[in-house]
């Protein structure tokens, strides 16, 4: 059973979240973090069941904050879920009304867990910048998703251009499994690739990263090419003595081959968003590999720019 | 060459096993069939498994490679921990094949070499292969000596740039019966493959909470000052179960809860405890450290009082009525097998001379519980009223092994009142249900460090022949001694069990 709060106040919040513990005996999930999951607008439902679904695996305190700064009348309504009702971590969404939308830290910041890490996760168009955005200071990770929004190209190169240690972006997060198999490939080839190919339907961010991640990495010139999707659909390297070749075609199941190997079927699923934010929780740290990927695009940037 | 898309820096990359196949002995076992095929499906969901990772049965069974994978389909479907998707299932299923025969059918293995050669060929294995067998110690000898004399255990010859393709040889417990029966079979495992290609399956050490007891001990600051005979009274270590031995009594007796469990379970639990710090959690370093603190136990001068056996008899369980021992199907009516054991061991280290540590193990008990319990010292003056203190016990860490994964701490706190009055209390830090359901099972993390050759969570041959030295001379008393004494099934086992401790002015803890 949920807590309404209507033109309520942090510390009421807070005492709501106590009576709703102690009605249930007590007992809490050890919480290991504070989600702050900025959703703007009331048609995120999807999402929010997602990020409540990882609290399986990270035990957190999840705050949704949904700004309406078109409201005329200024305040602040809330729900509070207990843990187990919405997944097994609290939950808590936070409706910001007329001016009040402009300082969402001011209600957040005495509802973090305390000594506990802080992640921001923007599930639709982040910011440009995540690490100024007030919310996003508060946090050691600021996740954000290419994907969700439109103009990817343009905002990748925002993100490149303001990145700061504990950005992360759910379009890298997606290559994981690619990347994986990629470098399990390589482990047994004896030559390095001279050139790659990365495809994917139009628009695609990860295939971007994908891109950078192997050029950077091997050195070597790597194209893109636009197919039917879903998603990424093929990457390409040339060797001296034939080709790695890694195609999905059904966002499902892949075929790997290589030379001196018959072509193996490899699982290769596109997550759903639960998965992807899973992996993003399990480490906290700054991801070098992925601010080296945002580096190669801008100086790729810087040099389109000079000529 | 280097990988050059690996970089040590890139943490969300997995550990992947290299190309490899794995030989299954003894499909059609319960192990095999819950455990290890669920395992196997597992990794590769989670993809950490080879591309063409390749599985061979072999059963004295009529059997094509479809019927085989039907039996891994059936055995996924039922026991594995993740979802099942077909894109998975496929990558696997390409890789499975079957050889039937028995274990002495020269014939059948020459059929096994062909098809792990076909798969090095078709799916690019590389030649390297484990060889699992999950099969009664019996037939041991038997397999070994063919995989030797077929060559399927001979190192494989380098590849274009110098890799010697490896083979791995997996056994589960038990490692022997005693220190004799335990040396016959280092020494048969060893003769074919070199002691680093030898895995011994212990699966409580592929366990989140057995390690998080090395994380707890040796990542923080505040336990180690107190982890010694200054400050800990004792410690008691439970694996309980509420189940009777159902179909293993062909395994069962003549065995024991002693040989069964205590000897490897709770004696590895123990060394983890007690172990000094190791220089690092490398392989070699933590054994080292294992096998130190495990030639450092004592049995006391008087095993009669220093342990204790007992055997279920009828009784109710948890609200169901359930048969004694030996009513149980295929137990002689002369056994003497017990199903309850307990003993009191002591360590001849400076950190633990004089601290008991008191170790029980047991079927048809109260619950399914494991734990590993360090009570302390009671405080040396309490400046309080008498009345105030008389509910205090003494203060305990309880690392829960299973279930409901977790720490807890007990300590005294004043009851809300306006008069003074002490209490325990207990601090919980839990896994979580949900958290523990996404962790990998035992299994998974043990067969995937098989497959990296990572040896850490592997007890090593001279482990398992200390742990027997301390058990042959209490199961050598053990005979001398009449039948072990009956408890009622469901209850906490027999009174020699509870006068173990009661003797030194101790209980046990209700776990």
């Amino acid at each position: 059973m949920s807590t309404s709060l209507s033109d309520t106040s942090a510390s009421e919040i807070n005492k709501a979240l106590s009576d709703v513990r102690r009605a249930h005996g007590g007992l809490t999930a050890g919480h290991v973090m504070t989600l702050i999951m900025i959703t703007d607008g009331h048609g995120n439902g999807p999402e929010v069941q997602s990020t409540c679904r990882t609290a399986g695996e990270h035990p957190s305190r999840i705050l949704v904050v949904r700004r309406h700064p078109n409201e005329t009348c200024v305040g602040l309504d809330a729900e509070v879920f207990g843990a187990g009702e919405r997944g097994p971590g609290e939950l808590v969404i936070l409706d910001l009304s007329g001016e009040l939308a402009w300082h969402a830290e001011s209600v957040v910041v005495p509802l973090l867990i305390p000594d506990t890490p802080v992640v921001t996760f923007w599930p639709g168009n982040g910011p440009d910048d995540p690490s100024a955005d007030p919310l996003g200071r508060l946090s050691q990770r600021r996740i954000t998703d290419l994907a969700a929004g439109d103009d990817a190209p343009g905002r990748l190169a925002a993100r490149a251009a303001h990145y700061t240690d504990g950005d992360t972006d759910l379009a890298w997060t997606r290559l994981t499994l690619w990347r994986s198999v990629l470098a399990t490939a390589l482990d047994d080839v004896y030559s390095h690739p001279t050139g790659g190919v990365v495809a994917a339907e139009p628009g695609n961010a990860s295939a971007e990263l994908l891109a950078m991640w192997l050029s950077a990495r091997l050195g070597i010139p790597v194209q893109r090419e636009e197919s039917t999707g879903p998603g990424l659909t093929e990457v390409r390297l040339s060797l001296p003595d034939g080709e790695v070749t890694l195609r999905r075609t059904d966002g499902r199941l892949a075929m790997l081959s290589s030379p001196g190997h018959h072509e193996r079927p490899i699982a290769l699923k596109r997550r759903d968003l639960s998965e992807l934010i899973n992996e993003e929780l399990r480490r906290l740290d700054a991801d070098d590999i992925y601010a080296e990927c945002l580096a190669t695009i801008r100086e790729t940037e810087t040099r389109e720019g000079a000529q | 060459m280097s990988n050059p898309l690996r970089d040590p820096r890139d943490k969300r990359l997995p550990r992947v096993a290299g190309p490899c196949g794995m030989v299954l002995f003894g499909v059609t076992g319960d192990l095999a069939q819950k455990k290890v095929m669920p395992a196997i499906y597992d990794l590769a969901n989670r993809g950490l498994l080879p591309p063409g990772f390749s599985l061979v049965g072999y059963a004295r069974r009529d059997w094509a490679n479809e019927d085989f994978a039907q039996v891994v389909h059936d055995a996924v479907r039922e026991h594995a921990r993740t979802g099942f998707r077909e894109e998975v299932w496929s990558q696997l299923a390409d890789g499975f094949r079957f050889v039937p025969g028995d274990f002495a059918d020269d014939n059948a293995f020459e059929q096994l070499c062909k098809t792990v050669s076909e798969l090095d060929e078709s799916r690019g294995t590389a030649g390297n292969r484990a060889f699992y067998l999950s099969i009664p110690p019996k037939f041991f000898p038997d397999v070994v000596r063919q995989l030797k004399k077929h060559g399927l255990a001979d190192p494989g010859s380098p590849d274009a740039s110098g890799r010697v393709p490896w083979r791995r040889v997996v056994v589960e417990k038990p490692f022997g019966s005693d220190l004799t029966t335990a040396r016959e079979l280092n020494r048969l495992l060893e003769e074919v493959f070199p002691p680093h290609s030898v895995f011994r399956i212990d699966h409580y050490l592929g366990k989140e909470t057995v390690q998080n007891i090395l994380a707890m001990r040796f990542a923080n600051q505040f336990f180690e000052p107190i982890w010694n005979r200054a400050y800990i009274d004792h410690v008691q270590i439970t694996m309980a179960e509420d189940i009777g031995i159902g179909s293993r009594a062909g395994y069962y007796d003549g065995i024991g809860a002693a040989r069964d469990v205590l000897q490897n379970h709770l004696l590895q639990l123990l060394a983890l405890i007690a172990m000094e710090e190791p220089v690092s959690f490398k392989a070699d370093d933590l054994r080292a450290e294992k096998e130190k603190v495990l030639s450092a136990i004592r049995l006391p001068a008087d095993l009669a009082t220093a342990t204790a056996r007992g055997r279920y008899a009828a009784g109710w369980q948890g609200g169901e009525k359930v048969i004694g021992y030996l009513d149980e199907h295929a137990i002689p009516a002369d056994s003497r097998t017990e199903t309850y054991a307990a003993v009191k061991l002591e360590l001849d280290t400076r950190r633990w001379a004089g601290v008991p540590f008191y170790l029980r193990t047991g079927k048809r008990l109260g619950r399914r519980v494991t734990e590993v319990a360090l009570v302390f010292s009671r405080v040396p003056h309490l400046p309080f009223e008498a009345t105030a203190v008389e509910e205090l016990g003494q203060n305990a860490l309880v690392f829960r092994i299973q279930p409901d994964e977790g720490v807890t701490l007990r300590f005294g706190s004043k009851v809300p009142a306006t008069s003074m009055e002490v209490r325990d209390v207990n601090m919980d830090f839990d896994y979580g249900d949900s958290f523990a359901e996404s962790s990998p099972e035992a299994y998974e993390r043990l067969i995937l460090d098989m497959l990296l050759g990572e040896p850490p969570l592997f007890p090593r041959s001279r482990e398992v022949e200390l742990s027997w030295e301390m058990l042959d001379p209490i199961e050598a008393f053990w005979a001398t001694q009449g039948p072990p004494e009956d408890y009622p099934a469901g209850t906490w086992g027999p009174d020699s069990g509870d006068e173990l401790l009661r003797r030194d002015g101790r209980t046990w803890r209700r776990p």
